[in-house]
């Protein structure tokens, strides 16, 4: 499987993640030679494994639906790297 | 200097009796810090005034009669990656550079609990992706035995501050061998607790179904005090084992005679360096003698654990390093004209090299039309992986091997090639994956630099593990070099 210069770009996108166009060259080869190693797992028929997504038998591991205490906003704020009223302050989400 | 000779256990004792006091045992740390931190860089930042502050309540304590902990008054430091209110914590990346977070992660507060004394947060690389430490933003770490050498990674500067004699005992972090690699590389003991026996509340998630905390200390006994400390149920992390934590110390004096210790043909391969193999072979030897039952097995699926790791790993990552964005806290780029570019900007410019590409390979492999080819594929790798060892830890109590195919390489040496840094985790990855406990010990040098003994347990039998590291070390002297630091320790 080769990943094509568009793919990459795409990628970059999904991740959030501007890239130069060196950079998209660099990565572009990195990913593919390491894409090339990991195709090695196609040698293996998995097709009766099923997948493990956790070591540990555990799931739906909840409390209590009771009301504990909750973080203090001015905490939740603290390392905001701009707030205002009370909120996170960031640039527009959406043109105009 | 022979301070850093004793065990937690003497120290212990010295502090009880008064005739060592905590802030001597944090002068000391200081001291030694001074002398060789220029040269072996271990840590990211320093809390002296902290530390010298809890050390001196510690001293109060003991002057007023008041039990101690085992940890109680030693100098120790914690890998950049576990969160310390109001202590900048920067997972060894420019994007979290002046964050100082809001709580403590729940090994800190037993470390706080227990009255053991942070000096400071060690190096690593950069979200704990990588094997050397040379992928911090800040600087890379030397191998205190020899300083043009990578101490391993990524918790390389908890294993140099430790080999190095700068702290009593580290925590680390091990995704994929960030333990056990790093403790190999400097000569230490370092141990990867089962998968959820340790709290990651707190710890930055790099990969959640990977990571957990452990000790890196300079002998066996060390290592299980501080995971007696450290282990243990937590109801702030859902991943948390609810099992009975046994007394680790109490059981490392039985012997081991008739214990069946398995090595796989697949650790001792051609990909090994022939005296590295050696080394191990001489292990072996040991462990005959203590009347151990040493017999050759097989687990076929080695040869794709690093393909597979290489799959979830940066998959995992990509996900839990999308809370990075600039918005809650972490530096952010400000001069944005939307979100999306705000989000982009900072994380660009946030982010390393190994890290974007990590992130980029995770994005690839869940993607839409890739998901299954990739991420469910190596999932059901991930199945035979663990299937291979628990068929072979029915008839057997442990797997023995070597911890790494080769000694540390120089700095510089495989950074422009990734693919040839991760086939460096042939030997630690598969750990992971299966979520079982191993532990690295010293098993000597070659050419002047340390090999690192794994032997991997069953599921919460850290008691098998540390009892038979504990009597291998016992019965050899490996643990006992260290190394020349201009300052003999």
């Amino acid at each position: 499987m080769e990943i094509s210069r568009t793919t990459i770009e795409h990628i970059a996108n999904l991740s959030r993640l501007n890239i130069s166009n060196e950079e998209a060259d660099s990565y572009q080869a990195q990913l593919n030679s390491i894409l090339h190693f990991i195709d090695k797992l196609n040698e293996l028929d998995t097709s009766q494994i099923e997948p493990t997504s956790h070591p540990l038998d555990l799931s739906n591991v909840l409390r209590a639906d009771v009301v504990q205490e909750s973080l203090a906003r001015e905490e939740a704020l603290r390392n905001a790297p701009s707030a205002k009223d009370d909120q996170f302050r960031v640039p527009a989400a959406i043109e105009g | 200097m022979s301070l850093f000779n004793l065990s937690i256990k003497d120290l212990h004792k010295k502090l009880v009796t008064k005739e060592l006091s905590s802030s001597e045992l944090v002068d000391e740390s200081l001291k030694r810090i001074q002398q060789v931190e220029g040269d072996i860089q271990a840590f990211i930042s320093l809390d002296e005034e902290g530390a010298r502050a809890r050390a001196k309540l510690v001293d109060e304590r003991i002057s007023s009669g008041q039990a101690i902990s085992m940890l109680a008054g030693l100098p120790t430091a914690l890998k950049d990656n576990m969160v310390t209110k109001g202590i900048t914590t920067t997972c060894g990346s420019r994007i979290l550079e002046n964050y100082q977070p809001i709580y403590n992660s729940t090994v800190y507060e037993k470390i706080l609990a227990a009255d053991s004394i942070m000096i400071g947060k060690t190096n690593m690389d950069e979200f704990a992706m990588g094997s050397s430490t040379e992928h911090s933003a800040f600087h890379p770490t030397h191998n205190p035995w020899e300083l043009a050498y990578v101490p391993g990674g990524s918790s390389g500067g908890s294993a140099a501050a430790v080999a190095a004699g700068e702290v009593y005992y580290a925590l680390g972090s091990d995704t994929g061998g960030s333990i056990r690699q790093p403790a190999a590389f400097t000569g230490v003991v370092g141990l990867k607790p089962t998968y959820g026996l340790v709290s990651r509340y707190g710890l930055v998630a790099f990969a959640s179904s990977l990571d957990q905390i452990g000790p890196i200390t300079r002998n066996v006994e060390d290592a299980a005090y501080v995971l007696q400390a450290i282990a243990g149920h937590d109801h702030l992390d859902s991943t948390s084992a609810n099992v009975k934590i046994p007394n680790y110390t109490e059981a490392l004096t039985g012997d081991i005679r008739g214990m069946r210790i398995a090595i796989p043909r697949e650790y001792l391969g051609d990909g090994i360096d022939p005296k590295v193999k050696d080394s191990i072979a001489k292990a072996v030897k040991v462990f005959e003698s203590l009347g151990a039952i040493c017999e050759e097995v097989s687990l076929p699926h080695t040869e794709y654990a690093v393909a597979t790791y290489y799959v979830i790993a940066p998959s995992e990552a990509s996900s839990n390093l999308s809370r990075f964005d600039g918005v809650r806290y972490g530096t952010r780029y400000d001069s944005a004209e939307n979100l999306i570019e705000m989000y982009k900007k900072t994380r660009s410019s946030g982010f390393g090299a190994e890290v974007k590409r990590r992130i980029m390979l995770g994005t690839f492999a869940l993607s839409s039309g890739y998901y299954d080819a990739y991420y469910l594929k190596a999932q059901q790798v991930r199945t035979l992986v663990k299937q291979d060892f628990e068929r072979v830890l029915v008839d057997y109590d442990l797997i023995l091997g070597p911890t790494v195919p080769t000694t540390a390489f120089k700095i510089g040496e495989h950074i422009d090639n990734p693919l040839t840094m991760y086939l460096n985790d042939v030997l630690t990855v598969p750990v992971n994956l299966a979520g079982l406990p191993a532990i690295s010990i010293p098993a000597g040098l070659v050419d002047g630099l340390p090999v690192g003994l794994q032997l991997i347990g069953k599921h919460f039998d850290e008691l098998t593990i540390l009892r038979s590291a504990y009597q291998f070390e016992q019965n050899t002297e490996h643990h006992q070099l260290k190394p020349q630091l201009g300052v003999k320790i």
